[in-house]
């Protein structure tokens, strides 16, 4: 421990904690741009200089570790009109385009341009004029707002090990870019979306889809069904004041009718569909010895996109399965169809998603047109339905609770924790161990595969056997699980683990990239929270106990891993290039 | 470019390097004296070979003037833009010289012939303004006389004096 004074208040931490971290258990908030909790101090922004006593300069606070004896003075006149030209310069190089910015009253340059009361340009402006990107369809790159603070570099390459952003030339010339000035889309880009989640101005956002979803819902000669993902419901109410955590599955539900959607889906009862195929793959694959072990889960699209681009060799490891959204979309078109007797090719789905992948993921392969239709026609990210409620005017602290539409709405416990890094695998193994052992779990949480540990490596028993499991979140952390199987290929030793997830976004899908700005490990713990609670509070833990499920099998699909389960649930994979030019 | 004589150069030039720290820019430097630039399907073959990023390599070649990723022009002409010649009408001669070949500063013409570039200080200020071709020295050069200079290049390409290059 150290001890120093800031502003004239002794303060106490750990060795090594920064002058930035150390102001805030004295109440202080040093202000910046670039520091972020999940990345690494890149000291590019400049704005969170402070003074330290006997020495006769600014230091920035993000990157000076607190000194024994430290006398750090954080706000003075002088600081802050450091700080306010700093502010300046930016700005000097930011077009005015906050109106119409699709960060407009979301923007951390812009908050703090107010709070520092900036009311004139006094230097000179100078931006490069750099031409958007928006060639991906799922994220859209506007690297003239960009204000080189390097998050988005560091989360693609350092966080993610993706490599699609880079930082190209370097001065006033420096820029955001793919290597060599290529498109997002001929990158290895996986359209995860943490730069734009971790982006502090516009210079990258998802590519905004509601007016696709207004018109549809206009659309009289169109029915017009959705579906929420799990993340969504714990996340949405951070747009409207509700505590970090909140789980406004019921509300979500009376909300999406009002919006104007015929039928209100729930994509839980998808993830229940999904453990029943997953779980009996394990099954085959474990216990029938037919298939390949591990068995590496695939709900996540960026991570398959991943896997795809830089790991082919892995193939043979996946899970078929769909993911929960992909499956609520294709029995939509089909079973819903035919139990209400609606002309599929006049129905419009819509997937809420905590998610800037699942746009690209509706249109990824012939698969997903299995229901004879595109089984999910429009995705939006969490961020864009919190502007459509607005846009609606709907008071959503005081609307009622709801109950989903029957067939595709009802949902297990299980399904619901899908949006957790570990969910899969946990309701995956309940529905497992039900299979194998024909018993019921005496107990149905694994608190082992929870938490943010980036790879969490555990094993359970089922009727004498042990299952080895590794849960692994944020894709720079894929590649150990990944090596230690490789290993014991190559050495023809046994499997180190049966049965894998792996969850491109740090934290799993609370911490997705089109949920609401801000994330930290906080929240994405309290969103987790409210998952889980969501799951406690459930009668029914398990996918298999769904009554819905069980009436999806017995009276449209047959059993799982049948052959309609295999033509409308499952996929298939192919290696990609990494780059296209 | 050939695709197995291209993996033969960098794995011969890479194997060089291949486990020595700081390699990334030695390696860049021979691939740039070999081909006189560095093409992409080049930094593609180095990212395999060594495993580093494509984005890593990129931000290394355009952090460093140096490095170029467009093949040379067969004449390139630099234009000294250090302090001296700055003040004695370089600029003027460079947005002459972009005028003339429809070329901005780092392009190479269409027909690969001119490229044209900004040095810093070429040091003989007092020859001030200065510009190169091919490192032949063109000293006090006035705007009226770029048209001359690039008509003269362009006439030996086309096999007007059988390549000979006449002093200015």
């Amino acid at each position: 421990m150290v001890k120093g004074v800031i502003n004239g208040i002794p303060v106490e931490v750990k060795a090594g904690t920064t002058i930035l971290e150390a102001a805030k258990q004295v109440q202080i908030n040093i202000p910046t741009l670039c520091k972020h909790p999940d990345l690494i101090s890149s000291a590019a922004c400049g704005l969170c200089v402070v003074k330290i006593k006997k020495l006769n300069r600014m230091l920035r606070a993000c990157t000076t570790p607190l000194e024994e004896g430290m006398d750090v003075q954080t706000h003075d006149p002088e600081i802050v009109e450091t700080r306010r030209t700093v502010l300046e310069l930016i700005l000097s190089n930011h077009p005015n385009d906050c109106l119409t910015c699709g960060r407009n009253n979301n923007c951390e340059l812009q908050k703090l341009v107010a709070d520092f009361g900036i009311r004139e340009e006094s230097f000179e402006k100078f931006v490069k004029e750099i031409p958007a990107d928006d060639s991906t369809g799922t994220i859209v790159l506007e690297p003239q707002k960009c204000i080189k603070c390097g998050r988005c570099v560091e989360v693609c390459q350092d966080i993610q090990n993706v490599w699609a952003l880079s930082f190209l030339e370097r001065g006033v010339h420096t820029r955001i870019s793919p290597a060599g000035d290529i498109k997002l889309a001929e990158s290895p880009c996986v359209q995860c979306g943490q730069c734009s989640a971790h982006c502090p101005t516009g210079a990258i956002f998802e590519k905004d889809d509601t007016a696709k979803v207004w018109r549809a819902i206009q659309d009289p000669e169109k029915y017009c069904v959705v579906q929420i993902a799990p993340a969504v419901r714990v996340a949405i109410g951070e747009a409207f004041g509700f505590p970090l955590g909140t789980n406004l599955t019921r509300k979500l539900y009376a909300l999406l009718r009002r919006l104007g959607f015929e039928a209100v889906f729930d994509t839980n009862f998808g993830a229940d569909v999904t453990i029943m195929e997953e779980a009996s793959e394990f099954v085959e694959r474990f216990v029938h010895k037919k298939g390949t072990l591990p068995l590496i889960t695939t709900c996540c699209p960026s991570w398959v996109d991943f896997m795809e681009k830089f790991h082919p060799d892995m193939i043979d490891h996946f899970s078929s399965c769909k993911s929960p959204h992909e499956i609520v979309g294709a029995l939509a078109k089909t079973y819903f169809a035919k139990e209400k007797k609606i002309d599929p090719s006049k129905m419009v789905m819509v997937s809420i998603m905590p998610c800037t992948s699942k746009k690209y993921e509706i249109t990824r392969t012939g698969e997903m047109f299995a229901s004879g239709f595109q089984d999910v026609d429009i995705a939006i990210t969490t961020r864009e339905l919190a502007r459509m409620i607005k846009q609606a005017g709907l008071d959503f602290s005081h609307l009622p609770e709801e109950n989903p539409d029957h067939l595709l709405g009802d949902y297990t416990g299980a399904g619901v924790i899908f949006g957790a890094t570990g969910g899969v695998m946990e309701a995956a193994i309940r529905t497992a161990y039900f299979l194998i052992t024909e018993q019921k779990l005496p107990k149905v949480e694994f608190e082992n595969v929870r938490g943010l540990k980036g790879v969490k490596e555990t094993s359970v028993s089922v009727d004498g056997q042990e299952v080895r499991i590794a849960v692994a979140h944020g894709l720079a952390n894929v590649e150990f699980v990944l090596d230690k199987i490789r290993e014991a290929k190559r050495k023809k030793e046994p499997v180190p683990y049966h049965f894998v997830e792996v969850m491109a976004c740090p934290g799993g899908c609370v911490g997705g990239g089109g949920q609401p700005y801000g994330v930290t490990d906080e929240l994405r713990t309290a969103r987790a929270r409210g998952i889980y609670g969501d799951d406690e509070g459930s009668a029914l833990r398990c996918s298999h106990e769904n009554p819905y499920v069980q009436k999806l099998y017995n009276e449209f699909l047959g059993k799982p891993l049948g052959k309609k389960s295999h033509h409308l649930l499952h996929t298939a994979y192919k290696s990609r290039p990494i780059y296209k030019r | 470019m050939d695709a197995a004589q291209l993996e033969k150069d960098v794995s011969e030039i890479a194997g060089d390097w291949k486990n020595k720290e700081g390699n990334l820019i030695m390696i860049l430097h021979r691939i740039q004296s070999k081909y006189g630039y560095v093409p992409r399907e080049v930094s593609l073959e180095i990212s395999k070979h060594l495993d580093i990023p494509l984005a890593r390599i990129y931000e290394v070649i355009t952090f460093y003037n140096y490095f170029k990723l467009e093949p040379p022009g067969k004449c390139t002409i630099s234009v000294c833009m250090g302090t001296a010649c700055y003040l004695k009408g370089a600029p003027t001669l460079l947005n002459e010289l972009e005028r003339v070949l429809g070329i901005t500063e780092g392009q190479t013409t269409k027909d690969g012939m001119f490229r044209v570039e900004v040095v810093r200080c070429l040091g003989c200020c007092g020859l001030a303004p200065v510009l190169t071709v091919d490192g032949k020295i063109y000293q006090g050069v006035k705007k009226n006389e770029i048209g001359e200079i690039i008509s003269k290049y362009a006439a030996e390409e086309n096999g007007g004096n059988g390549g000979h290059k006449e002093k200015p």
